[in-house]
Parts: structure tokens; sequence; C-alpha cells
């Protein structure tokens, strides 16, 4: 069969296809993001769609499966927090159609709040686990959880890290297995679970995971490495194999677990009694070394000696584990940090820099997307952060601390057009009931953009690229009894609307909406159109007071001392105008 | 034997793109290759960072510090910041080029225009092109990519028998940046 380089995550939406899946959702988040992307290939053979979040997703989900589907649900690891409570009770329930859910963890939290360890979910939820190491187990061990979902009849958990989503390997490719839909039959006994069937399922799983546990000691997917000599012992799984080996080679023997719950405890004695020097080699947490220690092998070294934080590679492996010199390295010298910043043109930075300058009446609080990027200096956008929906929610709470010391400051929150669909509009709602006195502001810039430009229930078109309707953020948030009054739409690039209607929201009482409306510049069809037009300074009106700067437009820089605008990243949005007391800058260009 | 290069440079730069002409003509000659990309954030003008191993047979994804034979930076100051990788006698190749970040664009930090004076007085084997000169020179900056790719092809001894770089490069960019791609090629592995 043809080989082709892949990514991991491209690897798993290729095993989705070969695996004969037909029903694929997700949310956006990083590193997982691509599955989705690449699956939308076999549109074909695979419904896929962007969700309204994970949970939505992970029930899609758990209907195509309990329909007689094989189904595909994928996710960054915080995005399997707000998945789980669907995903627990299928782990009682088990499924119809094979179930699958990819946990997509992010160690050294490249681009997430945490680095939490996902492998913790699946006993928790008893759900089957499978951890590849490389592009190509990441498309045959998706084309073997289908399988294993169906054999065992649990949903079966394909836990995978940033290194290995985002890592591009061979991958041999193999033909679809059209295995069609099971029949749906109905099966209360098992699926409506009411605490009568719940306390029976629970058995179940009790015992079918007994039976998992003995094929976990005789499967593909658990394999010894040993040659001759050897006195070392060596117990990893997923990405972390891939560090101990490159350490290691074949001066240490090796057991390479690819099926990570239930765990192989019968192959995992047989294997740890052979050596007197045993390391657990894994990232993030102890999560194979305490099964080793509680069976017995105290002996065993993991994390005495590695770290739990960020991300592992061969050299801290090595440093760690053997006599090996550290590498002489070259000492560098500091320069300017890069933190991303919001780019030229974008949107949001009209809204942030009215709100900079009124951050003595409000306690400004962010959420997840691309405006977190607007919390940095100069623009100093918010105090706090926590995860979706809380940029709305969390304000309530807030709000009455504030109250209670007597802290006459607004709580006020922001929320994406993509969060406010996500679990901002529960939180809204929640608002409204509690009575709260803050101010919410959705951004909507008609794009889920940080994740690289996904479709929304407010864009007009879903991931198959077809048309789709509009839900109107301006209706819903009525809909929850807000009246026109406490409710402003804004375009945010209009400073003086956006200055007036803070002003305004602030002074309000109760909850108060602020609507910002305009798409984001990155869009292709907004790219195309403002292709060609920039803005210039004019250097005979310019007094060089330096005012454009004050907005951190990445487009506007200093020249031998003088303000100028970057041409190529320009996209005559128009702010920098805004600021101008001189009228210097002067738009060019179509 | 396994080379590892770490490519770094800043989100726009098309660092990715580059890498993945790189693996897909590292793969064509034979050899085991994996390529790691940390992105996400980075699309909006943060640091790229992705890193190539290739060889008989490669494990780990990605490179510690110390361990990267060559740094391949698009931008001077990122050249700097990803200096710890480099093994004792590594190489870096580097375009010239400057991108201020957001400290410098508002005051608070100054840009050191004399980081590559610095970085050569530290290291061994530094090599400074001028891609963005030459992209500049064939009609639009963006090709600087391109013409580091041209110069790394020869440089790295990959100009083999059974390879064509410039096919290669053809189907990879876009089809209406087709032919200014192949002259920046040209040019890079004339330096």
């Amino acid at each position: 069969m043809e080989k082709v380089i892949l990514s991991g995550d491209e690897a798993v939406a290729r095993g989705a296809y070969e695996g004969g899946c037909t029903v694929a959702a997700a949310y956006p988040g990083t590193p997982s993001t691509e599955i989705l992307e690449d699956v939308v290939k076999y549109k074909d053979n695979i419904y896929c769609e962007w969700s309204c979040n994970e949970k939505t997703a992970a029930e899609l989900v758990s209907g195509a499966s309990i329909g007689g589907a094989r189904a595909l649900v994928t996710m960054k690891h915080v995005g399997m927090n707000v998945a789980t409570d669907p995903i627990f009770t299928m782990g009682y329930a088990g499924v119809n159609g094979g179930m699958v859910i990819v946990s997509a963890d992010d160690p050294g939290c490249h681009s997430s709040q945490n680095e939490q360890d996902n492998r913790l979910y699946a006993p928790h939820a008893k759900l089957g686990m499978l951890e590849p190491s490389d592009s190509q187990e990441c498309k045959d061990f998706t084309v073997a959880a289908f399988e294993l979902s169906e054999r065992f009849d649990v949903p079966m958990l394909i836990r995978m890290t940033t290194r290995i989503c985002h890592a591009k390997s061979i991958v041999e490719l193999g033909e679809r297995n059209e295995v069609g839909v099971r029949k749906y039959e109905r099966n209360t006994g098992k699926f409506a679970l009411l605490p009568a069937v719940a306390r029976r399922r629970h058995v179940a799983r009790e015992e079918m995971l007994k039976k998992m546990e003995e094929y976990s000691n005789d499967c593909p997917f658990n394999t010894v490495e040993t040659h001759e000599g050897n006195t070392v012992g060596i117990i990893t799984s997923g990405v972390s194999y891939q560090h101990a080996k490159e350490v290691f080679g074949e001066t240490a023997d090796f057991l390479k677990l690819g099926l990570t719950y239930p765990l192989p405890h019968k192959l995992m004695k047989e294997f740890a009694e052979k050596y007197e020097t045993l390391y657990v080699i894994e990232e993030n947490d102890p999560y194979l070394e305490k099964e080793v220690k509680a069976l017995g092998f105290t002996n065993a070294i993991g994390k005495e000696k590695l770290p739990i934080c960020d991300e592992l590679n061969a050299q801290i492996v090595r440093e760690a584990l053997t006599d090996a010199a550290k590498p002489e390295l070259y000492q560098g010298f500091e320069v300017p940090g890069r933190a991303p910043a919001l780019c030229a043109g974008c949107p949001h930075r009209g809204f942030f820099f009215a709100l900079s300058k009124r951050l003595d009446k409000v306690v400004p609080v962010g959420d997840i997307g691309c405006y977190a990027l607007g919390s940095a200096a100069p623009l100093n956008g918010f105090d706090y952060s926590i995860c979706m929906g809380a940029g709305i929610s969390s304000l309530i709470g807030l709000a009455k601390a504030l109250e209670l010391q007597g802290d006459k400051r607004k709580a006020l929150g922001m929320v994406g057009d993509s969060t406010f669909f996500h679990s901002g509009l529960t939180s809204l709602i929640n608002a409204v009931s509690s009575q709260a006195n803050i101010v919410a502001c959705i951004l909507d810039n008609s794009i889920t953009a940080m994740t690289g430009h996904q479709d929304n229930p407010g864009t007009a078109k879903n991931l198959m690229g077809e048309p789709t309707p509009i839900v109107d953020i301006v209706s819903l948030v009525k809909a929850t009894g807000i009246d026109d009054d406490h409710i402003a739409i804004v375009d945010p690039i209009d400073l003086k609307t956006v200055e007036e209607a803070l002003d305004k929201a602030i002074a309000s009482d109760g909850v108060y909406v602020l609507i910002t409306k305009r798409p984001c510049v990155m869009i292709k069809e907004v790219a195309r159109a403002n292709a060609g037009k920039h803005c210039r300074i004019n250097t005979e009106k310019c007094k060089n007071c330096k005012m454009c700067m004050k907005i951190a437009c990445p487009a506007i820089s200093l020249k031998d001392g003088r303000p100028v605008i970057d041409e190529s990243s320009c996209t005559q949005c128009g702010l920098c105008m805004e600021m101008c007391h001189f009228g210097a800058i002067e738009k060019v260009g179509a | 034997m396994v080379k590892s290069i770490v490519l770094v440079g800043v989100g726009g730069q098309g660092t990715i793109l580059v890498s993945k002409i790189l693996t897909a003509g590292l793969l064509k000659l034979g050899y085991d290759v994996k390529m790691s990309e940390i992105h996400g954030m980075s699309q909006r003008g943060g640091s790229v960072t992705t890193m190539i191993k290739y060889g008989d047979k490669v494990y780990a994804p990605n490179i510690g510090i110390g361990e990267a034979d060559m740094i391949v930076s698009f931008e001077k100051i990122e050249a700097v910041r990803a200096l710890p990788y480099l093994k004792k006698g590594g190489i870096i190749v580097t375009d010239d080029r400057e991108i201020h970040p957001m400290s410098v664009l508002t005051g608070a930090a100054e840009y050191p225009h004399d980081a590559l004076d610095k970085l050569g007085e530290t290291v061994e084997n530094l090599t400074v092109l001028k891609a963005n000169e030459i992209a500049e020179e064939l009609g639009n900056v963006r090709v600087s990519n391109v013409v580091l790719l041209g110069s790394l092809v020869k440089k790295m001894g990959l100009d083999q028998e059974g390879i064509d770089w410039k096919e290669l490069v053809g189907n990879m960019v876009p089809a209406k940046a087709k032919e200014i791609n192949l002259l920046a090629f040209e040019r890079g592995y004339a330096l």
C-alpha cells in the first residue's frame, strides 16, 4: 500500500475512514483541531461537523453509537472536562456502533491553560484506552479502537499529546472497512440509565473490564522488546516510548504499552520481576508508575528522577537516567520576547483600546479565544481568565465579592461568538436569573478564530461546506429577557461609539450586554476584500506625537524615530486614523 | 546517524511550509523522517518552531537543548532565541530580516540590530543570508522562505540524484505563486 507522511491528527482521520466510521463531531481545540479538518476529506463516507461544544459533540456521537453507527468525537484535553458527563454514562451503558473518543493533551501548555493528564479519565470513566506513539499507530489504533469498542462493548479513549498530534511521520495506508451501520433496536435495559439499570450496568462493566484486562495481557498493542544481556527494564507508553528508545536504543529492554486501560497487570509483573533496574518513563502524572509500584515493584524509578511538569524530550530522559555528560551549550544573550499579539486590523483592538481607558472603573475578565491576546501590555485587557463561558458566569460571583468589600468597580467580562455558543448562553441566562449587576461583552468576529477559522452556529456554512441557517446572537440575548435599553451593538473599530457604549454599560444597573460586531480580518473572504488596501502616514502632516502607536498595532513601527505603517500587513481598518489628531494618516488603494 | 534541524521564525513567514517541503524531500531520499511543529497561537505573530529529524531510524520527534546539528532561522533574533538547541560545533543559517515584536513596536524594548554580529562571536558556523532582499528583488518578500530553502538544500548536500527539488516546491506552494517560488529556490540555491 501507499506510504505517506502524516501528522498524528491526519493519521487519526485516516484511521476513522479506514475503520468504517460514519459520524464524527468535535469542537476545535489545539492540538486536536486538525483531526476533523482532515475527516472532512472523507465526507462522502463520514458525516462530520463542528459542534457547539465538546459536550454536545460527545452527546451527538453517543446517540450515533447507540443508533448503530461507528462514531468519533475529538477534543483537546480541557475540552474533555466539558464532555465527560455523557462520556461517564456511556462508560456504563456501552455502545452499539463502536464509539471512539480522542483526547489531545498538551504537556508543556503550548496552547492551553493547563497540562492535565487525561489518561486518568480512563479508569475514572471506565473506558478502554489506547496510546499511540507515532502517526502509524495513530492510524492503526483508531481502526482497532472501533473494533475493540464493539468487541468489549465500551467507548474507547485514544489519548494523544501535542508531539503525537503535530509530529509528522511515515504511515502506510489501508483500505476502508465498510462495516455499515448496526441495526438500532430498543434496549432500555442497557441504554436508559435509570438507577436500577445503572446498578446492573456497573456490574456488567466491571466484569467486562476484567475480560478486557485478560486481553490486555496478550494483545498486539502491549509488546516486550528484549536483547540478550540487558539489565535495565523500561515501562513506557505514547511519545515517551520514542524518547526512551532514542536514549537507550537496544541497551535496555522495553515493555511498550499501547493499551493502557485496563493495564496488563500480569504482563507488567512478568516483565518487571526480571530487572533490578526498572524505569517507568512517562510525561506528566505517574499513571503507569503508581500501578507498577502497587504491583509490588517499589524499586521502580519514575518521578523520583523525571519531571512531572512540562513535556519530555530525549535530552531530559538522558540527563535524568544515564551518566551521559550534560551537553555543552552556547551561552546566548537576552533578546526581546515575541508573544503572540492581536493581528493588524483585528476588530478586537478597538474594543480593548477603549476598555484600556476605563480600567479604573471595571474589573475586566477574559475567556478563551483570540481576545486572550488583548491581555498583554499596553492594552492590559483583563485581570483573569478561567475557562470557556467563565467570562460571563464568573462575573456573577465576582460582582458579589466586589460589593461585599465596597469596591465600586463594575465586573465586566468578554466572550467571543464561538464561546458564546459554546457555553456563554447558559452563563448569560444564569446572570439574568441571578439579577447580577454586570457587563457581558460578546466580541463577535463571525468565526472561531484562534484555532484556525472554523465555522460555528453564527456562520452561514458548516464543516462540510453546506449552507446552514445563522443562529442570531442578538435574538438569543433578547430572549433571555434583557431589554433593548441594556443591549448595545457596535462596530469595535468605531472608537467613539464603543467608548460611549462602554460608559453607558458601566453606568447601568443589571445585566448589560455589549456586542461588538465585525468579522475577523483573517477570514479568506474578508482578506480578499481588503487586498491592496492599506493606510499611509503623510509625513508632512505627521507631528510625530506617536498617538497612532498607542493602539499596539503590529503594522505600525518606528523607523528613524518616526511611525511608519507596514503596507503589507495593514488592512486599512482605520483605527489609527481615529487616533490621529492631525489627519496625517491616509487611505491608499481601493 | 540521525540529523536534527530546528527551524525558527515568526508566524506568517512560511517556516512550516519550508519544513514540509524539506520533510517531503528527505522522505523521497529514502530517510526515515519526523517533523514536529509548534503552532496554534503562533499564527498571531508569535515565534514558530519546527523540528526535523532524519536518518536511518528516527524515534523522538522533538529536539532537546544541545541536540540540534543545525538551526535555520527566518529572522535575526529568533536565531538567538533558538541558540540553546544548538550542539557544540553546530551550524546556524539565518536570514538577516528584522521583524519587530510588540515590545519593540511600543518602545518597551530595543531591537538588537547587532544581534547577528554578537551571534557570530559566539558560534563557529554562522551563515547570514539576505534572503529577504532577494525575495524583494523578485517582487514578493513572502518568498524569502523558499530562497532560504534553496540555500539549505545545497548546503546540506540534499541535491542528490533521484530528487527534483523544484518539482517538490512547485507542487507544494500555491499554484498562483509557483513561478516566483521556483525563481526564489533557484536564487537561494545559487547563493
